[in-house]
């Protein structure tokens, strides 16, 4: 088991790494001169030649990606055109609102989306149909027409619950309990949001696993020993459909993540997500190299805590026995 | 849907599509998206103009089922310059429906060429491509969208060429799944037999006999596309505006959440039923194909 994380551990390191060497050759390819970027509109020749030397871009491709790479590997991430700060701060500052709202949707949707699914899969019949039909709509929804119709209602409307910020502009003034009540206020639409949207994808993807695994003839045998419905369901259909569900957690993350910056963006959210569309609205290079260099570490990260729970789930896996899951 | 499922498998082939008019899934999924299709066609004939605007005074952040002034009925209201909101909506779909069956071809080429040339030419070429397609699968798409977004002015070719070069990955490992099982079968060592060249097999040979899973990834992919495509709109990096795409139109209704909440209800609305519409077929046929197969999302 732990060379097998050990394993993807490196591969993960190899994604991170692609995606800077991506970047670096994304930016090549773009048009535009950075060095004319920076010196601005009103820079002579010289400056524009000048600047490109400060920059070395001057030199020839394999060494200034070598340079880049250099400077990336060791923290040094450049400062935001736009305001002037270190990019590691601001992401120093982000990251953590991100894995918070990515993390704790993550748990909810997918609590609440296996629950619906092993009630399709038990019960059947109307409810199925049903449910289906919800879980498709909260599948087809995106994230931010949803986060709008949300703010429409809770803010607009009825006047209910805040849709802009982690906190009120009053939270410095707010101690103890008032102020973590502001702060679940300010939380409660972006969650909701993001929660709603996962569970479809997981309620499907269950309902489809337990029905797999109900066919087998292990089941069957649990049955036929006289084992209560509910017992079968829970005991032996769904801990082995949840096997493949596991392994979803790690791929449904990317497109968690994707979520998450549409959901941010929405809801004013202190995150990534957002560091990165207003960097890529201003066209602040630094800021957008730098939070999709996080963002690909963060799913990495988030793929390889996946892959130790199937570890934990399935035995198949941890001892190297048998096919792999999935 | 309904009820458990059938305990014999269905043949492939012709039932697929005789035994899909009694699936109502397909029947909804075909329906909508029939309707958006025509809606997207038949603009000109079904709506007027959704640019200029005449009287933005008078005709201003009118409700649903309303008439103007000059006589014009607005089934979806207008918005806060006075333009017809179905109007904006149909023109729409022609965006957001071509954009997003474009980029899902798109990823059916490089997908269906990555995964049978893995699936057919083992040993290092496989390798490589199969590392290439799990490390554009850890990509997060979004990111990687407005990475590119913010290098190259944002266009409707552009969306399409992203969406499209960030959404192969499921089809390609469908592909080279299908292409490794069939290699070994007996019709392609007989087309191998008689002198067939390796491109002729796997082109005449393989692939048409792969293609009915693509094409479940591929109606799932649509509606992927559609809603990133949206997305990307919305933040105001995709399709731009006078030109409207559902994205677009659900950013400008943004703004008038009070006034005028149908702006961006109207086109949200229409983006979930399109989804649901290329969903519910995907799962339909699929569920025909093979009960057994999980085509799982992609991000």
């Amino acid at each position: 088991m732990a060379v097998l994380l050990l394993r993807r551990a490196i591969s993960g390191a190899a994604v991170v790494f692609g995606v800077l060497t991506l970047m670096f050759f994304l930016l090549r390819l773009a048009p535009g001169d950075p060095a004319r970027l920076l010196v601005g509109p009103a820079a002579t020749e010289e400056q524009v030649t000048a600047q490109r030397r400060a920059l070395g871009l001057d030199r020839p491709l394999p060494a200034q990606y070598a340079a880049w790479l250099g400077r990336f590997v060791r923290g040094d991430w450049g400062t935001s055109i736009s305001t002037g700060r270190p990019v590691t701060r601001t992401l120093a500052e982000a990251w953590p609102a991100t894995v918070r709202l990515v993390g704790i949707s993550l748990v909810l949707s997918y609590l609440l989306g296996i629950a619906i699914g092993v009630l399709q899969a038990m019960r059947g019949g109307r409810l199925d149909t049903a449910l289906s039909v919800v879980t498709v709509t909260l599948f087809a929804l995106p994230g931010y027409w949803l986060g709008l119709m949300l703010v429409m209602v809770f803010t607009y409307q009825t006047r209910m619950l805040p849709a802009f910020g982690a906190a009120g502009f009053d939270s410095d003034f707010l101690t103890g309990w008032e102020r973590i009540a502001d702060r679940l206020r300010h939380f409660a639409l972006p969650l909701a949001t993001l929660t709603l949207i996962g569970i479809g994808g997981t309620a499907r993807y269950v309902r489809g696993a337990m029905l797999d695994v109900a066919g087998a003839p292990f089941v069957a045998i649990a049955r036929a020993k006289g084992l209560s419905s509910a017992r079968v369901a829970v005991r032996h259909v769904l801990r082995n459909a949840l096997i493949p569900v596991v392994t979803l957690l790690g791929l449904s993350l990317p497109a968690l993540f994707s979520g998450a910056v549409f959901i941010e963006a929405i809801f004013a959210w202190p995150g990534v997500g957002r560091v990165l569309v207003e960097g890529v609205v201003a066209r602040d290079y630094p800021v957008v190299m730098a939070a999709t260099a996080v963002s690909a570490a963060l799913v990495v990260a988030g793929n390889l805590l996946a892959e130790a729970l199937v570890g934990w789930a399935d035995p198949r896996v941890r001892t190297g026995h048998g096919g792999g899951s999935a | 849907m309904g009820g458990p499922q059938s305990p014999h498998r269905p043949r492939r082939g012709f039932s697929v599509s005789r035994g899909l008019w009694s699936d109502r899934r397909a029947v909804f999924g075909l329906a909508v998206l029939a309707g958006a299709m025509v809606v997207a066609l038949l603009a000109p004939l079904l709506a007027s103009d959704p640019i200029t605007q005449r009287d933005i005074v008078a005709t201003r952040f009118l409700p649903p089922l309303s008439s103007d002034l000059h006589g014009a009925f607005h089934p979806l209201g207008t918005d806060r310059f006075g333009r017809d909101v179905w109007a904006r909506l149909a023109y729409g779909a022609r965006v957001s429906l071509g954009v997003g069956t474009l980029a899902v071809l798109v990823s059916l080429l490089v997908g269906v060429a990555v995964g049978a040339a893995a699936g057919f030419w083992r040993g290092w070429p496989a390798a490589a491509l199969l590392g290439l397609t799990d490390f554009a699968l850890a990509l997060p798409r979004v990111v990687l969208l407005l990475l590119l977004a913010s290098l190259w002015q944002p266009s409707a070719g552009l969306v399409i060429l992203v969406l499209g070069l960030t959404g192969w990955m499921t089809i390609a490992r469908l592909v080279h799944g299908e292409v490794r099982a069939l290699a070994v079968r007996p019709f392609v060592e007989g087309a191998v037999g008689l002198g067939a060249s390796d491109l002729r097999v796997l082109v005449r040979h393989i692939l048409p006999n792969a293609m009915t899973p693509v094409i479940v990834a591929a109606a799932l992919g649509l509606g992927n596309a559609i809603m990133l495509e949206a997305g990307l709109s919305f933040l105001g990096l995709g399709v731009q505006p006078p030109t409207p795409s559902w994205g677009n139109l659900i950013a400008s209704g943004r703004d008038t959440l009070v006034n005028a909440p149908w702006v961006a209800a109207a086109p949200g609305v229409a983006l979930v039923l399109v989804v649901m519409g290329a969903t519910m077929l995907g799962d339909a046929v699929r569920d025909r194909l093979d009960p057994s197969l999980a085509v799982r999302r992609s991000g």
